[in-house]
């Protein structure tokens, strides 16, 4: 399971649709929770560097992830997960998702982006054990609302 | 020198981010590594020994593909080896 606030999770969402049509791309920062899922405590953007055929590629520059697990491990978190988006195509991970997904343990979530606006987002968890016999697994998504029913509340009182 | 470990590759090394050893080359700190931590040879480098594609490998900033001695490059006691997989993707096929 991904556990993930509800300002990140439309943050997330609402990358995609300002790079339409391009893919959007970007690091979830948080704690892994032995077996039970990752928990997502902070949400980096990052830059798409396939800039020949953005529009279903995506790539992180490696100085630019290691710049981001830095600032993780400066917060005392690590890196759990990365997200894109797939403009005008289904929130389902492709071959090529996973011929390039390396990061065992890891969330990979894919939001469906249809003319623009943010329709599926899914979370497909990385299991294996190493390179060989890794596998891509649905993985349910928990939305955390609480900063959003405190305003709620506060709006009330 | 500092081998710093991504999050993946942790639970190969007892999940410690940062190991320590003493290679003076960066072949030589990984062989190290790998030693120490058997279970991280298979996720590096392929039956043939060679690093594998999606291994990304930076001696403190630099990624050792563009070291004029690549792997054979020359490491000191100061330095830091960053192992980062790649991460790419995209939808059709």
């Amino acid at each position: 399971m991904l556990k993930i606030d509800y300002a990140d999770y439309e943050a997330m969402r609402a990358h995609g649709e300002e790079t339409y049509p391009h893919e959007c791309c970007g690091v979830l920062l948080g704690k892994s929770e032995g077996g039970l899922g990752n928990q997502v405590k902070a949400l980096v953007r990052a830059g798409n560097t396939r800039t020949d055929s953005a529009h279903n590629r995506y790539n992180i520059a490696p100085v630019e992830l290691i710049r981001i697990q830095r600032q993780a491990r400066a917060q005392g978190l690590d890196i759990v997960g990365f997200y894109h988006s797939h403009p005008d195509h289904p929130a389902q991970w492709s071959v090529t998702d996973f011929a390039e997904a390396h990061w065992l343990g890891c969330s990979y979530v894919i939001t469906a982006i249809e003319k623009g606006k943010a329709k599926i987002t899914n979370s497909f968890l990385l299991s294996g054990t190493e390179e060989d016999n890794k596998t891509f697994q649905d993985e349910s998504i928990e939305i955390h609302m609480a900063d959003r029913q405190e305003s709620l509340q506060e709006s009330k009182a | 020198m500092k081998i710093h470990i991504p999050t993946p590759l942790r639970s190969f090394t007892g999940g410690k981010e940062t190991v320590s050893v003493s290679g003076s080359t960066v072949n030589g700190a990984l062989a190290q590594l790998t030693t120490e931590y058997p279970e991280l040879k298979p996720n590096l480098f392929t039956a043939d020994g060679k690093l594998r594609s999606f291994v990304n490998l930076y001696l403190n900033e630099d990624d050792i593909r563009y070291l004029p001695a690549k792997e054979d490059s020359p490491t000191q006691e100061s330095d830091e080896l960053t192992i980062i997989p790649s991460i790419a993707g995209g939808c059709c096929r």
